[in-house]
C-alpha cells in the first residue's frame, strides 16, 4: 500500500491542482478575472438564495378558476350555436361540476343538435410527434334529450400543461422587461411554476408583476339605467356592474362582451400628459384592433367606454372624436412605477389563468451576507479546532491527515465550483460537519496503524496494513452516509438540496483525501525516514 | 508528546452494562414517544403552513410588546413575536389563516405595509396548506427510504442479524431525537428533517465501523463467547469512536456558535444525534446481537485462521 507508481502521483497531484485551479476564482475580484487568460476556469461559485438574497416564489396555477371560466365560455359557445338559424328550443343551460348540460325540447331535432354541438368536443393534438388527438370534452347524449359536456382527465391535464407552457413565456418577457437579473422560471410537477429572483430587494412588487393576470379589456358602458339602479334591480341582459378600484368603489355598468382586449395590443409605453405632468400609459393596437377601434370610436362619438384590467375599471374615458390612428392613453392614478408596470404588462401579455403563491421565500441581502459571514467564521473556526487536536493527538501523523484536510476542503470547494452547484446555507454546515467527519477515514487509519505495531509488526509493515484493512471499513461507513446523502437531494428543495449535495461531495473527497493524499505522503516520509518505530 | 484520550489495551466490560443500558434506552424511548404524541413537536411553518418573518428593527434591543401590539391591530389571529438572534432582530410568526394561499398573500402586504419602512425585512416564507402537507410526506418518505436502503446495504455487506441490529439502534435514535425536538420544544421543520437524515448518517457510520470489527473478530476468534467478543472488538474501536465524536462535535459546536441563528436549532439536533448516536452504538448495536441471537458459526468465512494470530497478512512492499 505504500508504493505509488510514478504516473498515479502525477495523477494524484493533477487532481489536486484542478481542485485548486477552478476554486481560485472564487478568491479574485472580477475585474481581476476578465484579465485571466481565456483557458482558465472562471466560474465562482453559485450562492444559493438565502446566501445572495433573493425571492422564491411557488405559483400554482389556479384550476378551479380555469375550469370554470372555461366552462362558461362552453356554455356561451352551445347557446349561440342551438341558437343559430334555425333555432333548436332548449333548457336547463348550464356549468354542472366539471361539465355543462343542456337539454333539447325537441326530441327529434336531438341528431340535428349532436351535430351542431359536435365540434365543441374540441379535439387537441396529442403532442408534437402526432400522437392521437385528445378531445378536450366527452359528449354523451341521451335519448331523453340531455346533452352533456363534461372535462376529460387527459384534456384537463393538457390543458394545464399548455396553460403553464404559456404562463412560463409570459413570466418570462415580464420579467426581461422589468430587468430582473438572472430570474430562473421552471415547470415544477403538473400545475406549479417556480419563479427564483437571485438578489431580488423588493419582492412584493414581483409577486405584482408575476402574479398579475393582466387581463386588459376594452367596454362600452351601457347607458341603459344607471349603475346604482342596475345593483339594485338587475342588469339588462348582456351587461354587468364593474368597479374602480377606488376606495369606496365606483361602480359602472358595462356591456359584457368586450370591443377589443390586451391581445389586440402591439405596444404600450410610459409617457407624461403634458397639461397634468401625470405619468399615462399609451398604448397601440395591431392592424385589425386599429380597425375595430377606429370603427368603434366612429360610432359613439359622445359616449363612454371603460378599460377594464382584470375585472377593474381602471379608466373611463368619454370618446370625444374617432380615434383612427389605432392608439390610445390610459390615464389613471398612477405613479410612474405603477404606470411603468402596467406598461411591461400590457407588453407581455396576459396570464392564460390566474396564479396563487403557495411558497413563498424571501430573503434580505442583509441576512444573505450576515450567513455568509458567519458560515466563513464557523468554518474556519471548525478547521483550526480539528486541526489542533489532530496534531495533539497524533503528531507527524496528525499533520499528514490535517494536510489531507486541507486537500479534501479545497477539492470540496473545487468540485462545487466546477459542477457550478448551489452553495446554501445548509450547504456550509454540510462541509463543517465534512471537516469533522473527514478526519473519521485518516483516525481509522491510524489507530489501526497502532493497532497493527502493536500486535508486533515492523513501523512498515504496520502502515502498510493499516491502511490496507482500513479500507473496507472506511467504505462501508462512508456508503452508509451517502445512501442518506442521495436521499435528501431527492427530497429537498433549494437549501437542504444545497446541503445534500455538499455532503455527498465531501464523502467523496474524504475517501479519496483519505486514500490517497494522506497515503502519499505517509509514503513519502516513510521512503525519506525510513522509521524503525512509529511515532504514533 | 501525544494525547492519548482513551487508553491502549481498554478492557471494559460493555455487555454488562446491557442490563442497564437496555431497560434505560427502552424509558427513553418510550417516553419520547409518549411525549411525541400527548406534547407533540413544534412543527414550524414547512409541515403546518403559516407565515415567518425575520425583521431587524431600528432600536435595540427591539420593542417586542409594541410590535405585538401593533400586529395585533390587524386580527391575524394566533400571532408569536419572538427576539431572534441579535437584540434588535425580531421573528414573528403567523398561523395558517382561514382561507387558503390568498389570505395568507394578504396577511404578508399587510404586516409589509404596517411596518413599512421602520423595519428591515430579513426573510419572509410562506408555505401554503397544501405545500405544507406536501413537504410532511415527503419527509416522512425521505426519512424511511433511507432506512429502508440502509437496510438492504448492511443486509448485503453483512449478515441480517447487522442490518436488523443497525436498523433497530438507528430507529431508537431518531425517535429520541424526536423526543429532544418536543422537549425542547424546537422548531420541527424541514431542516429538521436534514439534520435526522445526517444524523441516521453518523449513527450508522458508527454502528457500521463496530460491526466491521466484529465481524472480523467473529472470524478470528471463534471460540469466544459472543459476549466477550462484542466487548473486545468496542474496547478496540473505543479510541476511534472518541475522537471521532471529539472532531465531529468541535466542528458542530463551532457551527452552533458561530454559524448564526438560522441553523442553531439544526445544529442543536446533529450536536445530539452525534451523542446518541455514538452512545448506542456501543451501548445498543453491539448488545443487539446477542439479543438477535448471531452466532459465530453462522460467519465463519472460508479463511480457516483461529486462534489469536493474524500473522496473515500480505508483507510490506514499500
Amino acid at each position: 500500500m505504500l508504493y505509488f507508481a510514478r504516473w498515479k502521483i502525477v495523477l494524484i497531484v493533477l487532481v489536486i491542482l484542478s481542485g485548486a485551479v477552478s476554486t481560485l476564482p472564487n478568491f479574485l475580484s472580477s475585474d481581476t478575472l476578465r484579465g485571466l487568460p481565456n483557458w482558465l476556469p472562471k466560474n465562482q461559485i453559485v450562492l444559493g438564495l438565502d446566501l445572495q438574497g433573493g425571492a422564491y416564489l411557488l405559483y400554482e396555477v389556479d384550476r378551479n378558476d380555469y375550469v370554470r371560466k372555461r366552462l362558461n365560455t362552453l356554455v356561451g359557445d352551445i347557446r349561440q350555436r342551438l341558437r343559430d338559424d334555425p333555432r333548436i328550443g332548449y333548457t336547463g343551460l348550464g356549468v354542472q361540476a366539471d361539465g355543462a348540460q343542456v337539454r333539447i325540447r325537441d326530441l327529434t331535432r336531438l341528431d340535428e343538435a349532436r351535430q351542431r354541438l359536435s365540434e365543441l368536443t374540441n379535439p387537441l393534438v396529442a403532442n408534437m410527434f402526432g400522437g392521437q388527438a385528445v378531445e378536450e370534452f366527452g359528449m354523451t347524449v341521451s335519448d331523453d334529450g340531455l346533452i352533456r359536456f363534461a372535462y376529460t382527465e387527459q384534456g384537463l391535464s393538457q390543458r394545464m400543461s399548455s396553460i403553464v407552457q404559456q404562463s412560463i413565456e409570459v413570466i418570462r418577457l415580464r420579467l426581461d422587461e422589468f430587468g430582473t437579473t438572472e430570474p430562473s422560471i421552471q415547470r415544477q410537477g403538473e400545475d406549479r411554476i417556480l419563479v427564483e429572483a437571485p438578489g431580488e430587494g423588493d419582492p412584493e412588487r414581483l409577486k405584482d408583476l408575476v402574479g398579475q393576470t393582466a387581463q386588459l379589456t376594452f367596454h362600452m358602458v351601457d347607458q341603459s339605467m344607471s349603475a346604482e339602479q342596475a345593483m339594485q334591480s338587475r342588469p339588462p341582459v348582456g351587461s354587468v356592474v364593474m368597479y374602480s378600484p377606488d376606495d369606496p368603489p365606483f361602480p359602472y355598468l358595462l356591456e359584457e362582451a368586450p370591443l377589443l382586449s390586451g391581445e389586440d395590443l402591439i405596444d404600450a409605453q410610459v409617457s407624461f400628459n403634458p397639461e397634468t405632468n401625470e405619468p399615462v400609459v399609451n398604448f397601440r393596437f395591431n392592424t385589425s384592433g386599429a380597425r375595430t377601434f377606429s370603427v368603434v370610436t366612429q360610432r359613439n362619438v359622445g359616449r363612454p367606454f371603460a378599460i377594464v384590467l382584470d375585472n377593474e375599471v381602471i379608466s373611463a374615458p368619454v370618446i370625444r372624436e374617432p380615434i383612427t390612428g389605432g392608439s390610445g392613453q390610459i390615464s389613471g392614478d398612477f405613479t410612474v412605477e405603477s404606470a411603468n408596470d402596467l406598461a411591461v404588462l400590457l407588453r407581455a401579455g396576459a396570464l392564460p389563468a390566474k396564479l396563487t403563491v403557495v411558497e413563498e421565500r424571501s430573503i434580505g441581502p442583509g441576512l444573505g451576507q450576515d450567513s455568509v459571514d458567519a458560515g466563513r467564521v464557523a468554518s474556519l473556526i471548525g478547521a483550526a479546532l480539528v486541526i489542533a487536536f489532530m496534531v495533539l493527538a497524533y503528531g507527524r501523523f496528525g499533520v499528514i491527515a490535517d494536510l489531507a484536510l486541507i486537500t479534501n476542503v479545497l477539492l470540496i470547494f473545487g468540485a462545487l465550483t466546477a459542477l457550478q452547484a448551489t452553495l446554501t446555507l445548509p450547504g456550509i454546515a454540510g462541509i463543517v460537519l465534512t471537516i469533522g467527519m473527514a478526519v473519521d477515514a485518516n483516525v481509522l487509519i491510524f489507530e489501526r496503524i497502532r493497532e497493527e505495531a502493536r500486535a508486533g509488526r515492523s513501523a512498515i509493515s504496520a502502515i502498510d496494513a493499516g491502511y490496507s484493512r482500513a479500507l473496507g471499513t472506511i467504505l462501508d461507513a462512508n456508503i452508509t452516509t451517502l445512501i442518506a446523502a442521495l436521499i435528501l437531494f431527492q427530497l429537498g428543495s433549494g437549501p437542504i438540496r444545497g446541503f445534500a449535495v455538499t455532503l455527498a461531495i465531501g464523502i467523496f473527497t474524504t475517501v479519496f483525501s483519505a486514500f490517497t493524499v494522506s497515503r502519499l505522503l505517509v509514503a513519502l516520509w516513510v521512503r525519506w525516514q525510513r522509521p524503525s518505530h512509529l511515532p504514533i | 508528546m501525544l494525547l492519548k484520550f482513551i487508553p491502549d489495551n481498554t478492557h471494559f466490560r460493555f455487555m454488562r452494562f446491557r442490563t442497564i443500558s437496555f431497560p434505560f434506552s427502552a424509558v427513553v424511548f418510550l417516553v419520547s414517544i409518549a411525549l411525541f404524541f400527548s406534547v407533540g413537536l413544534n412543527f414550524g411553518i414547512d409541515f403546518k403552513g403559516g407565515t415567518v418573518f425575520e425583521m431587524k428593527t431600528n432600536e435595540s434591543p427591539a420593542d417586542i410588546g409594541g410590535i405585538r401590539e401593533q400586529l395585533a391591530t390587524l386580527n391575524l389571529g394566533d400571532v408569536q413575536v419572538q427576539q431572534f438572534g441579535a437584540p434588535d432582530e425580531v421573528l414573528v410568526r403567523v398561523q395558517e389563516p382561514e382561507g387558503g394561499e390568498l389570505a395568507q398573500q394578504a396577511v404578508v402586504s399587510q404586516v409589509r405595509e404596517t411596518f413599512g419602512e421602520s423595519v428591515e425585512f430579513r426573510r419572509v416564507e410562506v408555505v401554503g396548506p397544501r405545500v405544507s402537507g406536501e413537504l410532511a410526506q415527503a419527509g416522512m418518505i425521505a426519512v424511511s427510504a433511507s432506512l429502508i436502503v440502509i437496510l438492504f446495504y448492511i443486509w448485503f455487506r453483512f449478515e441480517w442479524h447487522f442490518a436488523v441490529g443497525a436498523i433497530l439502534t438507528t430507529i431508537n435514535d431518531i425517535v429520541v431525537t424526536v423526543g429532544l425536538f418536543v422537549v425542547l420544544q424546537l422548531e420541527f421543520s424541514l431542516s429538521s428533517i436534514a439534520a435526522i437524515l445526517t444524523i441516521i448518517g453518523y449513527s450508522l457510520n458508527d454502528t457500521v465501523v463496530v460491526y466491521d470489527r466484529i465481524r472480523e473478530n467473529l472470524r478470528r476468534y471463534k471460540k469466544t463467547p459472543l459476549p466477550e467478543l462484542l466487548d473486545r472488538s468496542i474496547n478496540e474501536m473505543l479510541s476511534r469512536t472518541v475522537m471521532t465524536s471529539v472532531t465531529t462535535l468541535l466542528a458542530l459546536l463551532a457551527l452552533y456558535y458561530f454559524g448564526g441563528e438560522v441553523i442553531r436549532s439544526f445544529t442543536l439536533a446533529m450536536i445530539f444525534g452525534v451523542v446518541i448516536g455514538t452512545y448506542s452504538s456501543i451501548f445498543l448495536a453491539a448488545p443487539f446481537l446477542i439479543v438477535l441471537k448471531l452466532r459465530a458459526s453462522k460467519v465463519v468465512g472460508n479463511d480457516g485462521d483461529s486462534g489469536g494470530s493474524d500473522k496473515d497478512a500480505e508483507t510490506a512492499s514499500a
